[in-house]
């Protein structure tokens, strides 16, 4: 910053300089002086209703430059520093002071003197602002407006109207920070309130189906839906108005302890402050981070933390003892897992997509080193070799690449096979309040890609590698305007590209051609970690390749000689479950996540399963010895985001669980191996002796097979996961639940009427499996041809019932009319 | 007296028929637009600005002054807003006006739009007045069918179109910019300025707002010129302008006279007070303004004096309150109108008037402490320039003024337990009495 672009004032006689444009109300922090405010929140445009910050205010005038005083107190989050000019604020200004405990009086006569039941109460501006400069007792012998409480604004928000001071920044945010608009100011007077479209409330009727809403998305209740980010509300009303179903009367603030950590529900790894109480967590809220999330997350990683603590969560090891799987002695378990590893002749170890990386780098270790296997495999999800091959050229050993701050300030950023909202969270947030020119290649611009001002390079599913290949500047229309946009710009591939052959090869391609740069959004928060880790076959830590084993000092921990290359997690599935796989130790999934939930189970019932789980879930169920681990939150350590970043974190709980690795180099001493896999340091100081690979690992180079046709009442597939859905991860948040968008059917206008379907209307998906049966929505941008569904809400468990994937031919029909023939 | 009278915009009014084309035409109409199209844009624009015509809206800024200071065109568009929101009480001069001679208005519209290179004009009508909402529907399809609106003006190349856009019913979209917030069919409520309207007004092009009645005022000032407007009124407030007079004098109505003209001089005019009564009380620019008492009887009625006497010319409603009223009631009924019309934004305006209204109404009902006299005075101050919007500022000024002249009657209602008054004494129709 040059000298000509600050701006130099004096606030209560301190001088200080700031940025030309900023608020008198942050030049004001600079100089060490708070003044209290309600509307003003940094990240959100000025409104300046609520009054509070009112100072005085001088500055220079004329050629003289005269110091000309406003005539009356102005609001300090609205009007912009000049220099030379001089403000007074409540510490020095006894107008300013007059002003503020005005309106300080004024904010409290219809406020409720319910502080000690309020949620807020004990870390609430307005009480502050009330016991310190507001009066001993109330002057106001009035009646207080009442209103009927709490109003449900949506299944997990909840809003006590009389205790609002109507600042706007709910609003003010919905609006304009996700540009989800489900509430507003209502009303006027001192009746004016904060509220959803509420015919109730707003004494209308509205006949059915034509209130403002119609046409846009329901959330599961049948409301509509107030978007993925509608908790950050809570956090930021100023008061105890907006309270969340989930934590509402379940603790006082002074109660709770809080502690600084990472977001472990998406691969932008937000930071977060988890509050927690006699070992419970209690409420999860936005960590200040403007290089990674703003102040803002994601509802899933506000809300979702219950899984951690359900009846499910084991505590003890589980021994299966004739059939029946039987808690038993750490020696024990450990002991009957050694003598399964010992006595199996092939191995392998699929350790899930949501370790640290210290974790994962002990299941790297383990494999290779303690079983001398290299099939191993973090994907818990459709995974390509092509996929593997891709991550080994391009993410491994990476380090930061695109960062947060360089992806929305890029010229385009083009998705393929990912969703910036649903995959990415903050992702979209940062990239909305930027105003990047975003592209999507997908078979319809989802709700996401609309609130982004986003452009659709239509594709069928599957057919995404010819659309890579098809952006050229040469090209015309949108692909040709994409092509040349995003030169300097950023390719973004997320996990759907997996069942898209040739896609990652032609995005590689693409890159090269255009002068992009790539990234890859995985959905998992620990899956850049586990690459980094080396959990696929072939890969070890940091890029090298397995092959290195032996020959570089830093791989040492791997032993002396590394495995043959070893097989995917399709070929170790496939494998187990046609008996050729005696022995698997499986980490931190869900069968139905994987690519063919059926075969699985039928994979884990043949082989012999040591499972390393935090819950008993249903890999349990097919477990000879599970061996409990601890969730992130009771253990420290790193997960590398999407942008490569290390993102370590503090053990929040104080617990007696044991992370992964501790468990790991516990069992490897019992295999007769010492290695220590329990320690957070081994890994980076692996990592910081590896370096970068002088030499990447072959580009992937998959071909693309010839389209094939659909057959008539058929058709192709897309799907991804919607950001809250039935995850295990969101288990015993009902409330989150409920919020979740209405799982429907989309398909183009074309399509609905070839099947005979209209909007609303229920549509049959099937395969020869199972039928998902879901609400038709019926979407213009969609390509014809094509049906998407959310690959696990509440009835559509893409996976499980159609053993299908992105690309995928399936039957559709109206429903009750011969579905699945 | 009669001589002080001087109509120009409701010369019209009492002509058979007056709101139609026809008997617009035939007394005159629309010669000034022929007129004003022969000119320069810049020579209209100028003559309006010299003849020193201030708002006829409240604030009483100077019209021409206004429309300079919209940026030079960049090719995009720039609007005229006319502010037709009229609703404080008491204030009833635009309405009539829109009622009986609506063409008056559309010229004057067409005439600025040109002055100021504007092609699309809107009249923002305050949506109680379905009425006038028609008549002004029906003026603006009778001057399209004519020609005075539409493409290529009377030949002259220009191009405007007029919208007539009616209102939900809120006083706060009087405000402009709440008006202009409202018109793009956002609620109602002031904007954050700078940036100011003429900056970023309508979809945040430059934008003109003017109220009805400085509109009015465009013709008579082109047809006939600055310097013939500049000879009527005063040095500061110059030309003529709409004195609404209401309540306690014998003859209500609009009286339209040269500004400076006194309150003295008006109420003869009227035909004095109710017989039997003496004034107590006047509002000189509606109930936003400080309240008069006879002391003020001889302050010339233009935007300055009127300033320097304590209150402000306002919209000129003049409403008359003899010895009959009590003024505990009289402030007590505005600021239900004040705690009724608060658009909510900021919190003084919002809760200030809902405390005041609350602590008035027990007062007038004989409830009243001692205490109460504190909260009187304090109240005002906390929201006066602490509100968001003008609009804030002027909702206690009855109530403060009226503490100035008559303090001991709110005292005696407190003291007393009860109002002195009979209410049916300053009853004006028998009918009312219930």
């Amino acid at each position: 910053m040059t000298a000509q672009d600050l701006v130099t004032l004096t606030v209560d006689g301190i001088e200080v300089a700031v940025p030309k444009g900023t608020l008198i109300i942050r030049a004001a922090e600079e100089a060490g002086i708070l003044i209290p405010r309600f509307c003003d929140h940094p990240l959100l445009k000025p409104v300046a209703a609520c009054r509070q910050c009112l100072v005085d205010v001088a500055s220079p005038f004329g050629p003289e430059g005269t110091l000309r005083p406003f005539p009356k107190p102005q609001p300090a989050c609205a009007i912009a520093v000049s220099e030379g000019m001089v403000v007074n604020t409540q510490l020095t200004s006894p107008v300013a002071a007059a002003a503020q405990a005005a309106v300080t009086e004024l904010i409290l006569i219809n406020h409720p003197l319910d502080c000690p039941i309020c949620d807020k109460g004990g870390e609430c501006p307005l009480q502050n602002q009330a016991l310190h400069s507001g009066r001993p007792t109330s002057r106001y012998t009035e009646p207080k407006n009442t209103f009927a409480k709490p109003l449900a604004l949506t299944p997990q928000l909840l809003i006590d109207r009389e205790r609002c001071v109507l600042c706007q920044r709910c609003t003010r945010f919905a609006a304009q920070i996700p540009g989800d608009p489900f509430i507003a100011l209502q009303k006027r007077g001192a009746s004016q309130q904060i509220g959803r479209f509420d015919p109730d409330v707003l004494g209308m009727a509205v006949p059915d189906g034509e209130g403002p809403f119609a046409g846009d998305v329901p959330a599961v209740d049948g409301r509509p839906f107030a978007g993925y980010f509608a908790g950050n509300v809570v956090q930021i009303c100023p008061v105890g108005a907006l309270t969340s179903a989930a934590y509402r009367f379940r603790a006082r603030p002074f109660d709770l302890v809080s502690t600084e950590t990472v977001a472990g529900h998406d691969a932008s790894c937000s930071t977060i402050r988890v509050d927690y109480r006699r070992g419970t967590v209690l409420r999860v809220q936005a960590g200040d981070d403007p290089s990674l999330n703003d102040e803002w997350i994601t509802d899933k990683d506000r809300f979702a933390f219950r899984w951690t603590a359900g009846p499910d969560r084991l505590r003890t090891p589980l021994v299966r003892r004739d059939g029946v799987l039987e808690e038993a002695s750490w020696p024990e378990a450990l002991a009957a897992a050694a003598q399964i590893l010992t006595e199996a002749k092939s191995t392998a170890v699929l350790p899930g997509g949501r370790l640290t990386l210290e974790d994962a780098f002990a299941y790297a270790v383990f494999a290779r080193r303690v079983l001398g296997t290299d099939d191993v495999d973090f994907r818990a999800r459709p995974a390509s070799e092509e996929e593997a091959d891709f991550l080994a050229h391009v993410v491994a050993g990476s380090g930061e690449g695109v960062t947060f701050a360089e992806l929305t300030a890029a010229p385009a950023v083009l998705f393929v096979g990912s969703e910036p909202e649903d995959e990415g969270g903050v992702v979209y947030l940062r990239l909305r309040g930027a105003g990047t020119k975003v592209y999507s290649v997908a078979a319809l611009a989802s709700r996401g890609l609309k609130r982004l001002g986003g452009t659709l390079i239509p594709a069928v599913p599957g057919a995404e590698a010819d659309v890579l290949a098809g952006l050229k500047p040469k090209a015309k229309g949108v692909a040709g305007e994409a092509a040349k946009e995003l030169s300097g710009g950023v390719i973004v591939v997320g996990e759907r590209l997996a069942t898209v052959p040739g896609a990652y090869t032609a995005a590689v391609a693409a890159a090269e051609r255009l002068g992009a740069r790539l990234v890859w959004l995985p959905r998992r928060a620990g899956e850049r970690a586990a690459v980094e880790a080396g959990l696929l076959p072939g890969l070890a830590p940091a890029g090298r390749s397995l092959a290195e084993v032996g020959q570089d000092e830093a791989l040492s921990l791997f032993g002396t000689t590394a495995p043959a290359k070893g097989r995917d997690l399709g070929r170790i599935i496939r494998a187990a479950a046609a008996g050729r796989l005696d022995a698997i130790v499986v980490g931190g999934l869900e069968v139905a996540d994987l690519p063919d939930p059926t075969l699985a189970a039928h994979a884990f019932e043949r082989a012999k399963v040591v499972a390393l789980q935090v819950r008993r879930d249903e890999v349990a169920e097919y477990a000879d010895v599970v061996l409990p681990v601890a969730p992130a939150v009771e253990k420290p350590g790193t997960f590398i985001n999407w942008e490569g970043r290390l993102r370590p974190f503090p053990q929040v709980l104080t617990s007696t669980a044991l992370s992964d690795g501790r468990v790991l180099q516990a069992l490897a001493q019992k295999l007769g191996v010492s290695v220590p896999l329990g320690q957070v340091e081994t890994v980076h100081q692996v990592l910081a002796a590896l370096g970068r690979p002088a030499q990447r690992p072959a580009a992937p180079a998959a071909g693309v097979p010839a389209a094939t046709a659909v057959p008539a009442g058929s058709a192709v597939l897309a799907t991804w996961h919607n950001l809250v859905d039935d995850a295990a991860a969101a288990d015993y948040e009902p409330h989150l639940a409920a919020s979740a968008p209405l799982p429907v059917a989309t398909v183009s206008p074309a399509t609905a009427k070839a099947v005979g379907v209209t909007e609303g209307g229920r549509l049959a998906v099937s395969t020869d499996r199972e039928v998902i049966d879901l609400p038709a929505r019926i979407d213009p941008t969609m390509v014809d041809g094509v049906v998407h569904l959310p690959t696990k809400s509440p009835g559509s468990h893409v996976r499980a019932a159609l053993g299908a994937a992105h690309g995928s031919v399936v039957k559709l029909a109206l429903a009750g009319k011969g579905a699945g023939q | 007296m009669t001589d002080t009278l001087t109509p120009l915009l409701t010369s019209r009014w009492g002509n058979p028929d007056s709101w139609t084309l026809q008997a617009y035409l035939k007394a005159g109409g629309y010669e000034a637009l022929k007129k004003a199209l022969s000119q320069d844009a810049a020579d209209v624009l100028n003559n309006v600005k010299d003849s020193g015509l201030r708002g006829r809206g409240g604030a009483g800024f100077p019209t021409g002054t206004k429309w300079s200071f919209l940026p030079p065109p960049d090719g995009g568009p720039r609007y005229l807003v006319v502010n037709a929101d009229e609703s404080e009480p008491g204030t009833c001069k635009d309405i009539p006006l829109m009622m009986a001679d609506p063409h008056q208005l559309i010229e004057g519209a067409i005439i600025t739009s040109y002055a100021i290179g504007c092609h699309h004009a809107f009249i923002y009508l305050r949506g109680e007045v379905v009425h006038v909402y028609r008549r002004l529907l029906g003026a603006v399809a009778e001057a399209k069918k004519a020609g005075y609106l539409g493409k290529d003006i009377l030949g002259s190349g220009f191009d405007l179109e007029l919208t007539v856009h009616a209102g939900a019913g809120a006083y706060i979209c009087g405000e402009e910019t709440a008006l202009l917030d409202s018109l793009e069919g956002r609620r109602g409520q002031p904007r954050l300025k700078p940036p100011f309207p003429a900056v970023a007004g309508l979809y945040a092009r430059p934008t003109v707002v003017n109220n009805v009645e400085s509109i009015a005022s465009v013709p008579w000032i082109t047809l006939n010129g600055q310097e013939w407007w500049k000879s009527m009124g005063t040095e500061k407030s110059t030309g003529v302008a709409i004195y609404s007079l209401s309540g306690h004098v014998q003859q209500p109505g609009q009286y339209e006279a040269p500004l400076g003209i006194t309150m003295r001089q008006l109420i003869d005019l009227a035909g004095g007070i109710r017989a039997g009564h003496e004034l107590k009380f006047w509002m000189p620019g509606g109930s936003s303004t400080a309240m008069f008492t006879q002391e003020q009887l001889d302050v010339p009625l233009d935007y300055d004096s009127v300033v320097a006497a304590g209150s402000m010319l306002g919209t000129r409603a003049l409403q008359v309150f003899d010895d009959s009223v009590c003024v505990v009631r009289a402030v007590s009924r505005w600021m239900d109108f004040y705690a009724h019309e608060s658009c909510g934004k900021c919190t003084p305006c919002r809760e200030g008037t809902f405390w005041l209204r609350s602590v008035l109404r027990r007062i007038e009902a004989g409830r009243g402490k001692p205490e109460d006299m504190q909260i009187l005075e304090d109240i005002p101050k906390s929201i006066v320039g602490k509100a968001f919007c003008p609009l804030g500022d002027g909702a206690p000024s009855s109530l403060v003024s009226s503490l100035k002249y008559f303090r001991a009657e709110y005292e005696d209602h407190i003291e007393n337990g009860r109002c002195p008054f009979d209410p049916k004494a300053a009853y004006l129709f028998k009918e009312v009495a219930a």
